[in-house]
């Protein structure tokens, strides 16, 4: 009775295995890319309690680094390094660029603010002001139409052509955006957990004033943070790039803002918060996409997002302030 | 243990506003290096302000911080901690989410994570946090929670240590134990400045003491004299 009423409601092809799975894949690619972006707000709200607006157009100006790059080697049908090569300089050059980025903009645009003991709503403003900033210089300089990544000649088409496991189907592609940033976020992890400056970053994400109690200078950690947060940004713009095949100057907008949603869910101010944020909100695009309607997929995906926050206000890892007197 | 005469912290004069609230009014203090003193002082009377002006985190409008012979006034924080002041502060602000061994990391900062003998020298002091060091330090106990606190603060090897309140939220036994550590980070020569509401504790290891009330200094001596001190015994002694 209840397979009869499934079968009636969804098209055959959707009910196999090998659909699941790619919808799976397909959720678990785009909840990298969100991952990714989404500890960048984390990181930079955990220590300032500020939104960095900007950090969508720090993840768009990567994806055109890591484009300008790969037309400076030859672009993808002749590149003149080898496949490999080419995208790890595609990333190498992003994530520096916007790491370099970012410390850049919480010198100008954030810190004279800090400074000056402004209030809060006043940084939220000059973040806005770069961010439209940032876009309407890459329509200037970079144009406004699309530039093409065509990842599909990279390597005469194989990197996104699938491989069968079984049932499930993956390309290169996928494989690319997924263990890159499986990588980064165990390089992030070393990086917090087992360097001065990284335990530092954690220490005044928790308390600010205590961390500077301890002679942690706070402002080397602001520049740390914002490095590689915007660094993390810089590799989801070259794997956006990569995995969607183009870049535009409104790319980080909508990236953007979905990030930020993954950084609320997750727990804002937690790192694995961040990750687990984001691929729960990739995964369930992807399975919203596949099962139902992408037209409604921002609707399904924000009520059960809604749902989520009214359980667990302070997200998913987010854990209010211990209390012990 | 007795001073041996050079001042290592003097405030001179300093008025310290949040704001436009005056807290600190003139306010002057020594502490000799070796020395252990307590500064004294009712709810709101200024004395964690004072530890916060003294370690550069609110400045002040007027007046001179000194430490180790050089004004610090306009010297930030970490300058005054590599210098050698180091603080338990109130309430204890341990980095709950993480483990007992990354807080005294912190704690050694500036020393670059600390070296063995840092660590071998608070695990003698603190047996437990050595068993403890990989354990959350927001889910140890008020006590454990003071113990790391104060060894975190040792870990960047202090010529003075500041400490807020340190018999806070603590059972009575264990603020006897607390002031019997600080009495040994005291005979092993470091300078302490101790900020108290319960003065007959805190007077009782102390070689001086200060009375602060809304700010000013009202009263101040060798810590013997201030303990039959007919006024302090009303103000604090009596409970
Ligand atoms: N950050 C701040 N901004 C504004 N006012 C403050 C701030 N910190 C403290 N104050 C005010 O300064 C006065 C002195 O505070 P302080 O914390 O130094 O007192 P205290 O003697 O340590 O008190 P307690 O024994 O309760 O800890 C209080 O009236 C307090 O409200
Ligand atoms: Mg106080």
């Amino acid at each position: 009775m209840h397979s009869l009423q499934l079968v009636g409601y969804f098209q055959s092809y959707q009910l196999t295995w090998s659909y699941f799975l790619d919808q799976l894949v397909a959720g678990l690619t785009l909840g990298s890319l969100y991952g990714l972006m989404a500890l960048g707000y984390s990181m930079v709200y955990g220590i300032l309690k500020l939104l960095n607006f900007a950090h969508g157009e720090v993840f768009m100006i990567g994806s055109y680094i890591g484009y300008f790059v790969l037309v400076a080697l030859g672009g993808t049908t002749n590149p003149t390094v080898p496949v490999a090569l080419l995208i790890i300089l595609m990333f190498g050059a992003a994530m520096i660029g916007s790491g370099v980025l970012g410390v850049v903009i919480e010198r100008f645009a954030y810190r004279p603010l800090r400074v000056a003991k402004a209030p809060r709503i006043a940084p939220l403003i000059s973040a806005l002001g770069v961010s439209f900033c940032l876009q309407q210089l890459a329509s200037i300089f970079f144009g406004t139409e699309y530039k093409q990544y065509n990842p599909f000649g990279l390597s005469g088409g194989t990197l996104t052509t699938p491989w069968h496991i079984g049932s499930l189907e993956v390309s290169w592609m996928q494989m690319i955006v997924i263990l890159t940033t499986a990588f980064l976020m165990l390089v992030l992890w070393q990086l917090v957990t087992r360097t001065q400056i990284g335990r530092a970053m954690r220490a005044a994400s928790f308390d600010l004033e205590a961390a500077s109690m301890m002679g942690i200078d706070v402002d080397r950690v602001v520049v740390f943070t914002f490095f590689v947060g915007s660094a993390l940004a810089g590799a989801g713009g070259v794997m956006n790039g990569l995995y969607l095949s183009n870049t535009f100057p409104l790319v980080g907008f909508n990236v953007g803002l979905i990030a930020f949603t993954a950084a609320v869910v997750g727990g804002i101010g937690s790192i694995p918060g961040a990750m687990v944020g984001g691929v729960t909100i990739g995964l369930l695009k992807a399975f919203a996409i596949g099962y139902w309607s992408s037209a409604y997929q921002d609707v399904i995906v924000f009520c059960i997002l809604i749902v989520v926050l009214l359980i667990r206000p302070s997200g998913i890892f987010g854990v209010p302030a211990p209390q012990k007197v | 243990m007795s001073a041996n005469g050079a001042p290592l912290l003097e405030l001179d004069a300093v008025d310290t506003f949040y704001g436009p609230i005056h807290i600190l009014q003139g306010l002057s203090l020594v502490v000799r290096a070796g020395e252990l003193v307590c500064l004294l002082g009712g709810n709101a009377s200024g004395k964690s302000t004072t530890l916060k002006t003294v370690l550069g985190i609110v400045r002040p409008r007027s007046g001179a911080v000194r430490f180790d012979g050089e004004d610090v006034t306009g010297r930030p924080t970490s300058y005054r901690i590599a210098k050698g002041m180091a603080i338990v502060p109130e309430n204890r602000r341990l980095f709950g989410p993480m483990t007992v061994l990354e807080n005294l990391q912190m704690g050694a900062y500036l020393t670059g994570g600390g070296t063995k003998e840092d660590y071998d020298r608070v695990y003698t002091l603190f047996p437990l946090l050595h068993e403890r060091r990989h354990q959350l330090a927001g889910t140890l106990s008020g006590g454990e929670q003071q113990m790391v606190a104060m060894a975190r603060a040792l870990m960047s090897r202090p010529k003075l240590m500041l400490m807020d309140e340190p018999s806070m939220g603590l059972a009575p036994i264990l603020v006897e134990r607390s002031f019997e550590i600080i009495q040994q980070v005291h005979e092993a020569g470091v300078a302490v400045l101790v900020v108290e509401q319960n003065a007959n504790v805190s007077l009782s290891i102390a070689d001086r003491g200060y009375v602060l009330s809304t700010g000013r200094l009202v009263l101040e001596g060798k810590a013997a004299d201030l303990l039959q001190d007919e006024n302090l015994r009303k103000a604090y002694l009596g409970r």
